[in-house]
């Protein structure tokens, strides 16, 4: 190769590489030169319903929206210097919540700091001041509240008028006319009564309702002299369905005969209880098993040992997907309410009698209520009369 | 007073846990008092412990038919326990190697139990005996057949163009409506009763009237 030759090859190189770089450089000078626009028109409330510790922000994004990567959300209790950082949200965002450490009472001045991909920054004029304040009720659930007045006081009144005398029918449960059957059964046969109160904690209301159902059993089983097992999955419940046993037996005239081994933990753990309370039954092979409370996967391993077993199942449960578990397997299901009707069924009390007519009756109103909510709901859908849809907005709402 | 003071306790209680679900302002001693549930719950486990220990180990030294279980039951625990308290619980230990190779593989063993449960419980449910199992039966058929992939084969394959042109995914339709509306209509009306019932119980504990789950006899 000549020299003349290399010196024109490297010549054309060069040339090529400064019309490339040219190129670039007019590319990226037609990029926009000028300053990133903040966001604007920032809007600052106290957020309603709320403990006093959040403000709500509405903003207009930047016109170089396109341009942001992000919004930065800035504070501080004075309009000047200072400001800091308490959020950050990504472009095209137009709201935050800022619940950062507020303090209820105290000014706030707010700005929002528009950043682009190359890291400019523009801030948008300071806004303020706003104060958050706690409200006094929750507008939200007003709905829910009239609700509560209403079924809590069908219910009181149903109580009051028991305690002057008024008399309720209650309408006959098979599965709570067979507690005596089945813990009869248990004494002929002289085989002991397996209790469980299910999953729940001792806060849980089916396992209250369960333990209240227990202190009636374990006073029949009291009186009889017939074995009550009570495994238990949780420790509270163990120490409660102690109280209620040892009670039993002091209301039975039996104290002697109480036997605090036979309510014991077994394990907090589904499977594992699960388990252990299928030994038991194999081994103790019971002649009566009641299920009370909440229950999960674990329904039917339990209820179908106990059925492999031969022992009379009676079972309780608030948890509405296990419920045909135990009807396949069970003797007896107490099903969604009768389990909470139970100790009131059992113990034929007025005043508990008279929870359940106030619960007959919510279930009534309630009842009346779907039915004049199909009915206008169909005629505001089907004629344009608006106005009826109140009904269903009022069972709707937050 | 030993049956009072926890009556008014849980009347106090009761009613504020009530107002406090209105109030904004009271969220707060609200997150604070389930604290004090967790709180509570650690000397309680101690209790269900002890009451584990004494149990198993009464029937080791009585040496009780149900000794052997109650060995394994106590051995497991200590060995469980040791593992953790000596190697830790993180990775690679002991306890995790236990974890995941024997309490995680039982626990899914009686899980897979469930299957077998299910098959008979189902077969005595819907032995046709009398006009409601018929009904059920047809209808778990159905809702069975739409929901596994042979079903909708032998629709597609069996039934005639015609028939396919009309309605092509009608076991689906129907398996749908099925859940959809009697189905759910059956279990929205348990869901109510169970809520009324538990709204009423929670107000005759309140109220004091329900109080035989105190257990101190009548």
């Amino acid at each position: 190769m000549s020299v003349s030759r290399f010196i024109f090859i490297i010549t054309i190189i060069f040339g090529l590489f400064w019309i490339v770089s040219y190129s670039t450089a007019q590319e990226e000078s037609q990029e926009p030169i000028e300053p990133l626009r903040p966001a604007s028109n920032v809007i600052l409330t106290d957020t309603p319903n709320d403990n006093g510790k959040s403000i709500s922000m509405r903003w207009d994004v930047s016109p170089d929206d396109d341009r942001v990567s992000q919004y930065i959300i800035l504070r501080n209790t004075s309009p000047k210097e200072g400001f800091a950082e308490v959020g950050q949200v990504p472009t095209n965002t137009t709201k935050y919540v800022d619940e950062e450490n507020l303090v209820k009472g105290t000014e706030y001045y707010y700005r929002i700091r528009a950043i682009d991909k190359k890291g400019e920054k523009a801030d948008s004029e300071v806004f303020g001041p706003i104060k958050p304040v706690a409200q006094w009720f929750n507008t939200d659930y007003k709905f829910i509240a009239i609700a509560v007045i209403v079924f809590g006081g069908i219910i009181v009144y149903c109580i009051y008028s028991a305690r002057h005398g008024r008399e309720f029918f209650i309408r006959r449960i098979a599965g709570l006319e067979a507690v005596d059957e089945a813990i009869g059964r248990a004494t002929e046969m002289g085989r002991p009564i397996l209790y469980l109160t299910g999953l729940g904690g001792v806060s849980d209301i089916s396992t209250l309702a369960s333990l209240n159902i227990l202190s009636r059993v374990a006073l029949k089983t009291a009186e009889y002299d017939t074995p009550l097992l009570l495994p238990c999955n949780d420790p509270f419940v163990m120490i409660v369905n102690r109280e209620i046993v040892k009670g039993a037996h002091i209301d039975a005239g039996k104290p002697d005969t109480y036997k605090e081994d036979n309510i014991f933990f077994v394990s907090d753990d589904q499977f594992a209880y699960v388990g252990a309370v299928n030994g038991i039954m194999l081994r103790e092979r019971p002649a009566a098993i009641f299920y009370m409370g909440y229950y999960a996967a674990e329904s039917l391993l339990l209820a179908e040992t106990g059925n492999s077993v031969g022992a009379i199942q009676i079972a309780g449960t608030d948890a509405d997907a296990q419920l045909p578990f135990f009807i396949a397997s069970c003797d007896y299901t107490l099903i969604g309410e009768e389990l909470y009707a139970a100790s009131a069924y059992m113990s034929r009390e007025p005043l508990l009698l008279g929870s359940l007519k106030g619960q007959d009756w919510s279930k009534f109103l309630l009842m009346l209520s779907i039915f004049l909510g199909v009915i206008m709901e169909s005629f505001a859908t089907g004629f344009g009369l608006s106005f009826l849809h109140w009904i269903a907005k009022f069972f709707t709402a937050p | 007073m030993k049956l009072r003071l926890p009556l008014i306790l849980c009347f106090l209680c009761g009613i504020f846990m009530i107002v406090q679900f209105f109030v904004p302002p009271f969220t707060g001693v609200y997150d604070k008092l389930l604290n004090w549930v967790m709180i509570i719950s650690i000397p309680a486990l101690v209790i269900g412990l002890t009451s584990l220990i004494k149990l198993h180990s009464n029937r080791i030294i009585r040496k009780t038919p149900n000794m052997p279980y109650s060995t394994v039951a106590f051995v497991a625990m200590i060995v469980m326990a040791l593992s953790g308290l000596i190697g830790g619980t993180g990775q690679g230990t002991w306890f995790e190697w236990m974890f995941k190779n024997i309490q995680v593989p039982m626990q899914a063993t009686m899980f897979s139990l469930l299957a077998f449960y299910i098959a008979s419980a189902a077969y005595r449910a819907f032995r046709a005996r009398t006009l409601e199992a018929t009904l059920m039966l047809v209808t778990a058929v159905l809702v069975m057949l739409a929901r596994v992939p042979i079903g909708d084969f032998l629709w597609q394959h069996v039934m005639p163009d015609s028939v396919l042109q009309w309605k092509a995914n009608l076991p689906e339709d129907v398996a749908g409506w099925i859940l959809n509306v009697p189905s759910m209509a059956a279990r929205r009306g348990i869901i109510l009763g169970i809520s009324l019932g538990a709204i009423a119980t929670s107000i005759k504990i309140i109220l004091g009237i329900e109080r035989s789950y105190m257990g101190a006899g009548e």
